[in-house]
């Protein structure tokens, strides 16, 4: 990666440059301290920071540049009543005084921009291109959507940053990743990148930043490159991005937190200089002919483990690795599944429709154009969680949750929900999900659950089914 | 952090690939605002049944994985969520280092700001060393930092690669957000030069 010392003329990528921009020292023998211009908070991987801050004596340096909200402990359930888990609201209590005591804005359980991190962010016009974006959560990288150089940073980091702004950073290597041709009907943004993890593998993207691009990336909406950079790190990249462009500028145009007048013409000025130029390079290169994708899904327990939805399942005894054999095998048998054939037609206990991959407003679209005048199989318990207040209001106003609540489906309050089951909304041992968020873990769902990955219009379609169902024959 | 010196220990072998952070530490036990009690749920749903009894056959229940202070796991350790619970569940429970072919790399940056050593070996050297615990659960391995060498079972020597700051950082025991402190010159003055992007507080 080129640095501000280095060769003026050697062409740049979008990551270098964002990069470039928020050095703040470099020094030999030791990484680089690199400017953090937006870090997001929850109540789940900051409390430890901030004791840090307290037993130090130090303060948030800039609390105009950091956000709290409660996402993934909080019930969906309604606000109105108590939190049932003690031990969950001791943590939102201590989160909301923590926010308090440190002067750090704070979207709470009763506010109406509350919502998971990466929904709110963009949501609220605070995600811009050519930012670098932090927070303890993994899927941080959802914000790279907007050509921001987004990353999923440990506890001792959050403290880092909230008493420095600046974290210590080694340079990635970058990877394009190029998806060209027009999709099918049917195929959308989450089957694009369970399609690229099950190419490259759940570490093909270790070390390295991805670069979204190409001609099925630029069709897509803000919201599907969300989905798509979302899940980067399912990949191995700690951070993936896309170019912004007219699309991305609409999108945050008019939000609350956007530039407004002359910031906003400076603004776009300076992001279309963003772009990686013609001639730069980058580490490592895939192609994917976005043309030939099927609806993808998973069946193992982890998210590089998944197929066209037609396919069948991977038989382990074709492998000759002894260690991925046992892998492949080990997750067969956690799921319960046999190998050789599809999943199409596989009983489901559970669809689950939301996190920070999946739970914005085209998404809820996506499945209530599915649940439309059809009900859920009785077989099945369906949730809804909007991925914050803002989208659930959305979806009212276009009666969605009425949708929802016709076809049998649970209409929920917003928050990280069944996506990690830390707030109450789980699978039982042995029950069978088909879930629109990222992670299909061993014991994710909840202990013994087992998790099919798919995209919402996948999730619906098997919701109403009671099975695992291709929704082209819904369509 | 405490300053990391060489030492001398049994293995604990877990030669299973992508490991997640859900396997170290389930999200279930995230909901806690300090570090306390975390080394009791290190790997929780492979070492308990849902009684919360020991299952016997998990290393971490076995004699010969319970003194161990060094894992050996499968490609790609560490994966999924960013918590640095992971660490702190490993280091509390009293490993000091964890040996495989590669890490995931928000848990190796977390690993290491913890006095938690990663260890990247070939895939070869990996057999071996499972292969060698496998004969002799009680072998042992000697881990030195300085020179970035494993000493194997049977005697032989192996570097290891390493970055050069994280591993002044353990030796000397750095404390990087003191380090970062220092630096507040370049920080005040980055930011007096740079243009203004949002403001949460308006």
């Amino acid at each position: 990666m080129s640095t501000k010392n280095g060769p003026a003329s050697k062409p740049r990528t979008i990551i270098e440059k964002v990069w470039d921009n928020h050095v703040v020292t470099e020094r030999e023998g030791a990484p680089t301290l690199l400017y953090i211009d937006l870090h997001l908070v929850h109540e789940v991987t900051s409390p430890q920071a901030f004791s840090g801050l307290r037993e130090r004596g130090l303060k948030v340096r800039r609390p105009d540049l950091t956000l709290g909200t409660t996402d993934h402990s909080i019930p969906t359930y309604d606000r109105n009543l108590p939190i049932m888990d003690k031990v969950a609201e001791a943590q939102i209590v201590q989160f909301e005084k923590n926010c308090r005591d440190f002067g750090i804005p704070f979207f709470g359980p009763h506010s109406d921009k509350q919502g998971i991190v990466h929904i709110i962010g963009p949501e609220q016009g605070l995600t811009q291109p050519g930012m670098t974006v932090v927070c303890g959560d993994s899927h941080t990288a959802t914000h790279g959507a907007f050509g921001a150089l987004a990353f999923g940073i440990g506890t001792s980091q959050v403290e880092h940053v909230l008493a420095t702004q600046c974290l210590l950073q080694m340079p990635s290597k970058t990877y394009e990743v190029r998806v060209d041709g027009t999709l099918k009907q049917g195929v959308g943004a989450k089957d694009i990148i369970l399609n690229l993890i099950s190419r490259i593998g759940i570490s093909g993207g270790t070390g390295c930043v991805f670069e979204y691009a190409g001609s099925a990336i630029r069709s897509l909406s803000m919201e599907e490159r969300m989905t798509i950079c979302n899940m980067s790190i399912e990949g191995g990249a700690r951070a993936g991005l896309v170019a912004p462009d007219d699309t991305t500028y609409q999108y945050i145009a008019g939000r609350p937190y956007a530039p407004k007048g002359a910031d906003w013409d400076r603004a776009i000025a300076s992001w279309r200089k963003l772009a990686t130029e013609p001639d730069a390079s980058y580490d490592k290169r895939i192609d994917i002919d976005a043309s030939l994708l099927e609806p993808m899904i998973t069946f193992g327990t982890n998210p590089g483990m998944g197929i066209p939805i037609t396919a069948p399942v991977p038989d382990p005894t074709s492998i000759s690795d002894p260690l991925e054999r046992d892998s492949l095998g080990k997750a067969l048998r956690y799921m319960d599944l046999p190998s050789g054939k599809p999943l199409l037609g596989h009983k489901v206990n559970v669809v689950f429709i939301g996190s920070c991959t999946n739970s914005r407003i085209s998404d809820l679209r996506a499945a209530a154009q599915i649940l439309k005048g059809r009900k859920v199989s009785p077989n099945v318990r369906v949730m809804v969680v909007p991925g914050s207040q803002q989208v659930k209001q959305q979806a009212q106003a276009e009666g969605l949750d009425r949708i929802f609540r016709e076809a049998g489906a649970d209409w929920r309050e917003a928050g990280c929900s069944m996506c990690i089951a830390m707030n109450g909304d789980q699978l039982a041992p042995g029950e069978y999900s088909v879930s629109t968020s990222n992670r299909n873990f061993e014991g994710r769902q909840g202990k013994g659950g087992r998790t099919f990955l798919a995209s919402p219009l996948t999730a619906a379609a098997s919701a109403v089914t009671g099975v695992v169902t291709d929704v082209r024959t819904m369509l | 952090m405490d300053n990391f010196t060489t030492f001398t220990s049994r293995l604990a072998p877990l030669p299973i690939d992508n490991i997640d952070t859900d396997q170290i530490i389930p999200a279930r036990f995230l909901k806690t605002i300090s570090k306390v009690g975390l080394g009791d749920q290190l790997f929780y749903d492979w070492r308990y049944d849902a009684e919360g009894k020991p299952l016997p056959d998990f290393i971490l229940n076995r004699t010969e994985g319970r003194a161990a202070q060094v894992l050996i796991a499968g490609d790609n350790f560490g994966c999924g969520s960013s918590r640095e619970h992971a660490p702190w569940a490993l280091t509390q429970y009293g490993f000091r280092a964890v040996i495989s072919t590669s890490f995931a790399d928000i848990f190796r940056g977390n690993a290491l700001k913890n006095s938690l050593l990663p260890i990247i070996v070939p895939p070869e050297a990996l057999k071996k060393l499972l292969a060698a615990v496998t004969e002799n659960p009680s072998a042992t391995v000697t881990i030195d930092l300085a020179n970035q060498t494993l000493t194997l079972p049977d005697g032989s020597r192996a570097q290891f690669p390493i970055d050069q700051f994280a591993k002044h950082c353990m030796l000397e025991g750095v404390d990087e957000l003191g380090y970062i402190l220092k630096q507040e010159p370049a920080i005040a003055q980055y930011e007096a030069e740079r243009e203004l992007t949002v403001n949460t507080l308006a």
